[in-house]
This record gives C-alpha cells, sequence and structure tokens, in this order.
C-alpha cells in the first residue's frame, strides 16, 4: 500500500461513527416513501461527478413497472487521479454494502451487483468474503433481519475500460457486450441491466446513504454549503507533500486544499480528472460545490516546474486511447485535438488552427454520445486558455 | 408464431406505457418542430416526426431495416432546455419539446463532424464503386463541406480482404457506422462482424481478424446493400465476362434470374418495381452474349425436382412408415440459407431438399443438354449468371458443382454489376426495344418467375403438387395463394388435400402445412422451432436468405427498403398474374426435357446426377 491510499483526514460525515448493520435494521422498519423522502432532503447528490440527485434516480428506479430491478454500484473508479472508491471499499466496505441494501429495499430490488475496476481484482476475494458474512449475518438473502424483503449482492469485475464508468456503457459490460454507451433516454433507471430498471450509483454516494438514514437529513444538511450538502471524498495526488485521500466539506476552497496537503508553488490543479478543468492560480479562491467546481474527487496538483503543454498532452493521449470509438465526435475528435497538441509541441502550428481545434472541441461536447467524450475537450480548452501565456509564448 | 425481439436491450424502444389506457389523455404530444407546432404519437422518434413533416435530417448509421444505433451523430438536433445536442434518430418523444433541426450550433456540430469523417475516409470517390451512390458524398455535400477542415489521410491503413467469392471488405473506407454489424447479427443472426479494438483502433473485424472466405459469412450480401460507403462490394467478374465476350472461341450464355428484371431499373433512375425484362434480353445480346435464357426454366425444373421430393418423402413417412424421413422438406435454392444451416445446423441438413437451385441446375443444363442440342463442345460454353444474389457467386465456386463435367456455371453476377456492363457498353437500358428470351427455353411460367419473392418458392410448388395429386388446379382464386406473400417475416398456411388421384390417395385428407420465411433471423427461428419440436406436421418450409426474398437479396440495387423490397415483389406478382403459363409442370419446354433428356423423369437417375447436390456439415468451428 503505496502513502497516498491512507486516508489523511477523516471529517466528520462520511467517517462518522457508525455501528454496522444498524441503519439496514433501521430502514427496514420504514416506509419505502421514508426513505425516499429522507434522502430527498438530505439533498444527496451523485458522487461520481455528474451530481444526479440521488432522491430522484431512486424515485424513477421505484416507479418504473417491472418485473425485477437491480442496484448497480459503480466501483469502477477510473477517473486519472481518483482513488478514493478503493479506499471505501478497502476499509469501510460494510458502508458501501449497506448502502446498496437501502437503495434494493427502497426501490424493490431484489439483486445488487458490484463493477469493480479490472485494477482492483486483489480486492474480490476480500468483497466476496465480506459479503458471505454479511449472508451469514442476515444481512443480505432472504427475510433480511426477519422482514419480508429479499436482496443479494454479486460483484462482476470489468476488463479495464474507463469508458465503463459511464453507467450505460457499465450496464453493457455487465451484460456481457462491448463497454460502450447506450442512448439515453431511455436511462437505465427505466431499462437498464438487462432491460430492467436499474439505479446505478458510486460508491460514495452509496456509502453516504447508512449515516443519513442513522442521523437524518438535518443532521446530513448541516454539512457542506446551501446546494451542495454533506462531504465530499477527494484524492489529492501530484506536486503536494501529503498526496491521499481527504474528506471535506462542500464549499471548501482550492487554497485550502494546498495547505491541507503541503502543497508549494502551485501553477495549476486539475479538478475532476483528466475530464475536469484545470485552474490556475488566480482561480484558487474557487471552492469545491456542486454549483462551483463540481468534482467527482480527483485532484492533481501542478508546481510551476511543470509544462503544461506536457500535462494537457498527457490528457489528451488518455482519451484518444480511451475513446470507445463509437460516435465520431469523440473517436476522431480526440485524435485532432492531439495533433493540435503536438503542431504546438514542435511549433509547427497556425493559432487560426488551434482556434479551429477548440471550436471543435465545442462542438465535440454538445455532439458526442456520452460523458466521456463531452468531457475529452475539457483540458484541450482550459488549459489553452488558461495557460496560454506559457504555452503560446513558449512556442 | 411471432418471434422475440431480437435486438440488443440497448436499442429496444424505449418502454412507454400506453397513455391512453392508463390516463385516457391520449397518446398525442405537443411539440414545436422549427417553429411549426405539430401533434406526435408519443414515443415516436424526432427523426420520424421530421420525416412525417418533410424536414430533412441527414443520417450515415441510421437504417430503417436495423435497430437504432445513434453513434454516427450526424443527425442531432437542438432540443431546448438540453446542453447537449440530441441524436434525432434515437431520441424518443415523451414529452412536449421545442426542436430545431438547422441552428447555429447544429450546422456547425453536423459539419464538424462531416469533417472528422472525411479526414479518415481512405480514397477518392471517381474511383469507387459507389460513386454517386454514396451517403457519405451526399452528406459531404449536404453538410457544404468544400475542403478537409482537419486534414484527410493519403495512405491506406488497411488491407483489402478480397478472400471472399462474395463480399470484398475495404475498411479504408470504413466509417464505423456499425450498419454491417448490426445487419449481420441482429437483421440476420449470423454475427459474422463486430468492431474491434477501441477508440481511434476501432475496426470492423471477423472473428480473430480472418478473412471473410474463413469465417462463418453466409454471402448474403445484406452488409453490401446497407453500407453507406464503398467499404463493401460484391466480388466483381465483370471484367472475365468481357473478355469471355470479346474471345471468339467463347459461346457465352447468359441466364437471367427473376429479380434482377423488377430491380434493375432502378440503377437507371426508374422508380423501384419498373419490370424491365424485355429491354434487359435486348441489352443482353446487344452486349454480345450469344444467348439469354431465362432462369425461371430451372425454377420450373426446380419445382419438379423438389416437388417430387416432397411427395417421395410423404409417401416414405405415410405409407412406408420411414421414421428416417425428415419432413418438413426445407427448401434449397437459396444459396445463403444453405450455407446458413450448414454453419449453424449441420445436423439437421437431411432436411434439406436436395434439389440444386435453379441457377446451379441451368448450369448443368446448359453445358450438358443445351451444348449436345446446339452442337457445341461443353469446353466452350461460358455460363453467366444474372442473380440478385451475393452469394450465388459462392455457390457457383462450390467444388462439387461439375456435374456437367465442367464448372456448371462459370460467373454469378449480380444486378448492380450488370447494370455497370450495361453502362460500358454505353447502352440506355430503359430506352431499349424489348425482345424475348432465346430458344429452346424461351419463355418460363409465372411460377418461375414469382421465385424472385417470399412465399413464391411455396406458391409455385404448391400449384404443381396440388395439381398433381388432387389433378385439379389449387383452391385459390386467380391460382393466387396471397397467404405466401408479403413482408411477414414468418408466414404459416395449410391445404386440405381431398380427393386425391388413385396413386396419391395416401394423401387422402392429409392437410399439409407449410411456413414461408425470409430473412436469416426468421431462418434461425424456425429452426429453433424444429429443434423444440413444434414443427410436427408440418411438410414443407420456404426459407429465403434475404428479407423479402431474392427481390431484397444482396446483389441488388442500392438503397434497399421495406417499401423498395414491396414495390419489386409487386413489379413481379403483377408480370406473373398476366403470364399465359402459370404452372411449373404445364411449361411445354419442362415437358420436351422429361420427354427427351431426363427420361427417367424428375427425381430419377440422371436427374440426381445434373440437378441434386449434397451438402457440407461446416458447423461454426473456425481452425
Amino acid at each position: 500500500m503505496n502513502n497516498s491510499d491512507k486516508i489523511k483526514r477523516s471529517g466528520p460525515v462520511l467517517f462518522s461513527e457508525y455501528e454496522k448493520g444498524s441503519s439496514v435494521k433501521k430502514a427496514l422498519e420504514m416506509e419505502r416513501e421514508e426513505i425516499l423522502f429522507e434522502i430527498k432532503d438530505s439533498g444527496l447528490k451523485g458522487r461520481g461527478g455528474a451530481g444526479f440527485p440521488v432522491s430522484t434516480k431512486w424515485m424513477l428506479t421505484a416507479a418504473a413497472n417491472a418485473e425485477q430491478k437491480f442496484i448497480v454500484c459503480n466501483a469502477d473508479e477510473g477517473e486519472p487521479g481518483t482513488f478514493k472508491d478503493r479506499v471505501l471499499l478497502m476499509e469501510y466496505p460494510w458502508l458501501v454494502f449497506e448502502g446498496m441494501i437501502i437503495a434494493g429495499y427502497t426501490v424493490g430490488a431484489k439483486n445488487g451487483i458490484v463493477y469493480l475496476r479490472a485494477e482492483y481484482s486483489y480486492l474480490l476475494e476480500f468483497l466476496e468474503d465480506y459479503i458471505d458474512d454479511l449472508r451469514k449475518e442476515n444481512l443480505l438473502g432472504k427475510n433480511i433481519c426477519g422482514r419480508d424483503f429479499e436482496f443479494d449482492i454479486n460483484i462482476i469485475l470489468g476488463a479495464g475500460a474507463y469508458v465503463c464508468g459511464e453507467e450505460t456503457a457499465l450496464i453493457e459490460s455487465l451484460e456481457g457486450h462491448r463497454g460502450e454507451p447506450r442512448n439515453r433516454p431511455p436511462f437505465p433507471v427505466n431499462t437498464g441491466y438487462l432491460g430492467f430498471p436499474t439505479s446505478v450509483n458510486n460508491v460514495e454516494t452509496l456509502s453516504s446513504v447508512p449515516h443519513i438514514i442513522m442521523k437524518g437529513s438535518d443532521w446530513y444538511n448541516k454539512f457542506g454549503t446551501e446546494k451542495s450538502s454533506g462531504s465530499k471524498l477527494i484524492s489529492v495526488s501530484g506536486d503536494c507533500n501529503y498526496p491521499g485521500v481527504y474528506e471535506v466539506s462542500w464549499g471548501t476552497t482550492l487554497n485550502e486544499i494546498i495547505e491541507l496537503t503541503g502543497a508549494e508553488n502551485t501553477k495549476a490543479m486539475q479538478i475532476g480528472g483528466a475530464s475536469g478543468v484545470c485552474l490556475p492560480a488566480s482561480e484558487f479562491h474557487r471552492t469545491l460545490a456542486y454549483e462551483d467546481i463540481a468534482t467527482g474527487g480527483s485532484i492533481m496538483i501542478f508546481n510551476k516546474d511543470r509544462s503544461m503543454l506536457e500535462v494537457l498532452k498527457n490528457f489528451m493521449e488518455f482519451f484518444v486511447e480511451e475513446s470507445c470509438g463509437q460516435c465520431t465526435p469523440c473517436r476522431i475528435g480526440n485524435v485532432k485535438l492531439l495533433e493540435g497538441v503536438e503542431m504546438i509541441e514542435k511549433k509547427d502550428y497556425t493559432p487560426e488552427y488551434i482556434d479551429k481545434l477548440k471550436d471543435l472541441g465545442k462542438t465535440m461536447q454538445i455532439a458526442s454520445k456520452c460523458g466521456l467524450g463531452q468531457t475529452s475537450p475539457n483540458p484541450f480548452i482550459s488549459i489553452l486558455e488558461n495557460f496560454k501565456d506559457e504555452i503560446f509564448s513558449k512556442n | 408464431m411471432e418471434k422475440e425481439l431480437r435486438s440488443p436491450v440497448a436499442q429496444r424502444p424505449m418502454n412507454v406505457e400506453d397513455p391512453v389506457s392508463k390516463t385516457g389523455i391520449g397518446a398525442q404530444i405537443s411539440v414545436e418542430l422549427n417553429g411549426v407546432k405539430l401533434k406526435v404519437d408519443m414515443g415516436k422518434s424526432i427523426l420520424d416526426v421530421c420525416r412525417d413533416n418533410n424536414v430533412y435530417i441527414p443520417t450515415l448509421c441510421y437504417h430503417e431495416d436495423l435497430c437504432i444505433a445513434g453513434n454516427c451523430r450526424m443527425c442531432m438536433v437542438e432540443v431546448e432546455g438540453m446542453r447537449t445536442l440530441q441524436a434525432a434518430c434515437a431520441f424518443p418523444i415523451t414529452s412536449p419539446i421545442k426542436i430545431k433541426t438547422f441552428s447555429d450550433k447544429v450546422r456547425k456540430a453536423r459539419k464538424h463532424t462531416a469533417d472528422l469523417l472525411l479526414s479518415e475516409h481512405y480514397g477518392e470517390c471517381y474511383s469507387c464503386v459507389r460513386n454517386n451512390n454514396c451517403e457519405l458524398q451526399t452528406i459531404a455535400r449536404e453538410c457544404g463541406v468544400d475542403s478537409y477542415e482537419f486534414g484527410h489521410v493519403c495512405e491506406p491503413r488497411f488491407e483489402i480482404d478480397s478472400s471472399s467469392h462474395a463480399v470484398i471488405r475495404d475498411m479504408d473506407k470504413c466509417i464505423l457506422c456499425r450498419r454491417c454489424v448490426r445487419t449481420c447479427i441482429d437483421l440476420q443472426e449470423v454475427g459474422v462482424l463486430e468492431a474491434i479494438n477501441r477508440g481511434y483502433d476501432t475496426k470492423i473485424s471477423t472473428f480473430m481478424d480472418k478473412p471473410l472466405a474463413d469465417v462463418i459469412c453466409i454471402n448474403c450480401g445484406q452488409c453490401i446493400n446497407r453500407c453507406p460507403t464503398g467499404a463493401l462490394h460484391a466480388n466483381d467478374p465483370s471484367d472475365e465476362i468481357w473478355k469471355a465476350i470479346e474471345d471468339p472461341t467463347k459461346h457465352v450464355v447468359m441466364q437471367t434470374a427473376p429479380s434482377p428484371r423488377a430491380a434493375i431499373g432502378e440503377e437507371f433512375g426508374l422508380p423501384a418495381g419498373t419490370s424491365m425484362t424485355g429491354q434487359l434480353n435486348t441489352a443482353i445480346k446487344r452486349m454480345g452474349f450469344d444467348m439469354v435464357f431465362d432462369t425461371n426454366f430451372t425454377a420450373d425444373l426446380t419445382i419438379m425436382e423438389e416437388g417430387t421430393e416432397l411427395l417421395n418423402r410423404l409417401k416414405k413417412a405415410l405409407v412406408d412408415k420411414d421414421e428416417n424421413v425428415k419432413l418438413p422438406q426445407f427448401t434449397s435454392c437459396s444459396p445463403g440459407w444453405v450455407k446458413f444451416i450448414e454453419h449453424f445446423y449441420p445436423e439437421k441438413l437431411d432436411y434439406l431438399s436436395t434439389a440444386k437451385s435453379p441457377q446451379q441446375m441451368f448450369g448443368a443444363v446448359i453445358k450438358t443438354f443445351y451444348a449436345k442440342e446446339a452442337g457445341i463442345d461443353p469446353k466452350d460454353i461460358v455460363t453467366v449468371a444474372l442473380m440478385p444474389c451475393a452469394a450465388k457467386k459462392f455457390e457457383c465456386n462450390r467444388p462439387e458443382m461439375n456435374s456437367s463435367g465442367y464448372k456448371d456455371v462459370d460467373y454469378g453476377l449480380t444486378t448492380r454489376e450488370m447494370a455497370k456492363m450495361i453502362r460500358e457498353a454505353g447502352l440506355k437500358l430503359p430506352d431499349l426495344p424489348k425482345t424475348n428470351f432465346d430458344e429452346p427455353f424461351g419463355d418460363a411460367s409465372g411460377a418461375g418467375l414469382i421465385f424472385g419473392a417470399t412465399g413464391g418458392v411455396m406458391e409455385a410448388a404448391l400449384r404443381t403438387v396440388y395439381e398433381l395429386v388432387t389433378g385439379r388446379p389449387v383452391p385459390f382464386e386467380g391460382l393466387n395463394i396471397d397467404v405466401c406473400r408479403g413482408m411477414k417475416g414468418i408466414k404459416e398456411a395449410k391445404v386440405k388435400l381431398e380427393n386425391c388421384k388413385d396413386e396419391f390417395s395416401y394423401l387422402e385428407g392429409v392437410e399439409l402445412k407449410f411456413i414461408v420465411a425470409h430473412g436469416t433471423a426468421n431462418a434461425n427461428h424456425v429452426m429453433k422451432m424444429l429443434i423444440k419440436g413444434e414443427l410436427e406436421g408440418y411438410h414443407f418450409v420456404e426459407i429465403m436468405a434475404c428479407p423479402g426474398g431474392c427481390i431484397g437479396g444482396g446483389g441488388q440495387p442500392i438503397p434497399t427498403s421495406e417499401l423498395i423490397r414491396k414495390l419489386r415483389a409487386k413489379a413481379i406478382y403483377a408480370e406473373e398474374s398476366t403470364m399465359p403459363v402459370r404452372k411449373s409442370h404445364e411449361n411445354p419446354r419442362i415437358k420436351f426435357i422429361y420427354n427427351n433428356f431426363l427420361t427417367d423423369g424428375p427425381g430419377g437417375k440422371l436427374s440426381h446426377e445434373l440437378l441434386h447436390t449434397e451438402y457440407v456439415k461446416r458447423g461454426k468451428y473456425i481452425e
């Protein structure tokens, strides 16, 4: 286990005191609607990055008319620079699984599936043993806690594609197909795994649920900002003294993060991984919040010695590699953007062509089929804009 | 007998609960399309709504025969309130929305998408088989492409796969719309083609990237018909045919199948469903072919052979109580279907009629009977078959197809390739006078003609079998057996045999039950029924590999759609209804050949040598 695997700061929300199994017992005493309203009042939003309200997703899944429903835990943590879900799975698996059980009870699903990224396959045995324990403790299986409720969880390994973090590509992969996004609509809450209503939730999202059930939405709302309740796990890497996982309240500024992690001479921060935005020092007063800079949790810090063009090239190479190849804008567009970066690198470009590529990037943002292609031009646009002096003066 | 929904879950229609029954509000939704207020049906796609209202939306990956993909992103439109553009083909309307189809954003995004596709599309239009009939070319024009904004590949990236007798794959022209993949997996349930690799390295591939000839491709060519570009095309033998025509020592004989006649006009700008039989004969003769014969002659011969085989099987089953007799008997005239069953159900080959297809029967007859009649050494005869079909190219190259002592059919030529040859010859097909087919085969019966449409073989067979058995014509108005006709995937019907002739008394009271299926997905469904024992009591099954039957064949003019196929079928049925002879057994030349050449009758020894074949248990294992 390397240094960054350790939890550097346990905040007061996700890592607050919690008795294993207690939330499931409490939830099963509640009406399904009560749980939905509690989650709704808590304002919990998806922690994978997109920030979709959890209660809405669950409500739609619950309302869908079908023989079967599924809860899928998205543990395909693939955004470059994020490793917080791994920490939750390793050190707090009960929170994840209990969140799934409560979700299953709430929407009326009998099956939960954890889609575990291939790179975390070393966790498989540990997690399966843990699920076995839950079965023994009657928190999984039939008549859970003596109630008329049945739920079980199994784990399916991914095969290493970044795009499978996108929920519909994840479902395709679960079904044994090429991991490629589907058309939306229909959304998974209506037509998901095997065509059945499916709620796909991030590891961290599910881990928040047991706390909300036990401590209530009012308690949860005490943390964070008005529009972003609770806390966020962030994985900090790059040029800082204390990389690792931190639980911070929503509303934390980038400057505070620099201070927490002991970063020096920071030139830029990439928030939200490769698909996020790259901000210069002049923006470090801004906050992590759905209403300001939303993030799935990846924060990369770059100090003054870093070449931002090299950073950008690295990101674009990543997207060229990870585009699923299905839709035109993403499959070819990313290649064109990377070529543009290489042109700048070789000092063989015209400003007009680079502008044309930025324009192309804007098309990709609205024309690509899924979030991958819609966000992959972000670093191209934000780095070339925010660091234009450095990049173009040198070149 | 409906088959289950076969499209992948991702591409199935959204589960829209019927709003009429649930709430009584009605199934119509108000939509604003480019500022025009409309009422549209709940769940209808934006693309359909646009087409219904004469708003043109460019598409590439969309094909009305296939499930939705939504991956080319050409059909993007702006939906008010949504951050991203939406693929019109994949967006079901379930709430009132405002749609803009040509806003700034939309036009720019479409242009960018076209630019990107062109940057990867190797090759020049004028050296492409699809020049002037290419959807990418059309898109480029419609999006106002006037330069390669993001560059253009100048070197080929892939090797052309010309291993197959039927389908050539030139992946440098592929734009990854995956229509071929959806055609192969979903429409035909064969599954030879799939995308491999990721991102920029994505390409359409076969199992382990093997040559097409080495995988389980059935050569139906449906992928060619649906490819928007020249990435897939048929293996064209026209150069060799021209060479044979030029060679004075060769006697070049053309046989033409019924379906090309009903479709080739489309290649010359005529509407679908314009019959060109007489003009085509003229063109063929003017191009220098020595003879033009009607494949319908051997379609009639097929009916005699296959019908006799069916009666023999029925007799063995009903009279001899022979348990080894396989019923229902499946037709064998579609070479795509034959290869399908050889690969997918090799253990069921005994159900297949042993009769060759009309094309192969004719090849054998030309190089034996005709060679003798005309006094020409069969080694000097070159037989060309004008077919609507890509699989016929494979079929004529099967090693066992040489019962005349020579390769029975030298070349299979598609409708598209024929049109190309006619253009090369400078002939204006629609303006040519009409001429008849050459003797000694002359004009065939209408029963042979309707082989071109799904259900035609069944209808032709019933007309003959029923009359042979009962001595009366089939009890259908004007000999038109409507239950066999139409585009339903799987059709079934029955006809009772009563007051049979003495020699067929064992069939008295038997209800002849039959099934007609077209497209190998439907064939697959029928085979699953056979395996489950659900075809107990059925006697005869007609299968055509291509949707719509031969008129929708893989060698037919592009584009294709159900409407086009229906119009072609209509042309065939219209022509047939006016023909003087409409039953195979009443074709005077059929009587002649059985009296003078195949003298031991249908199913006799010589018939078996020349007109019947054996099949190969191929299976799905690929070395």
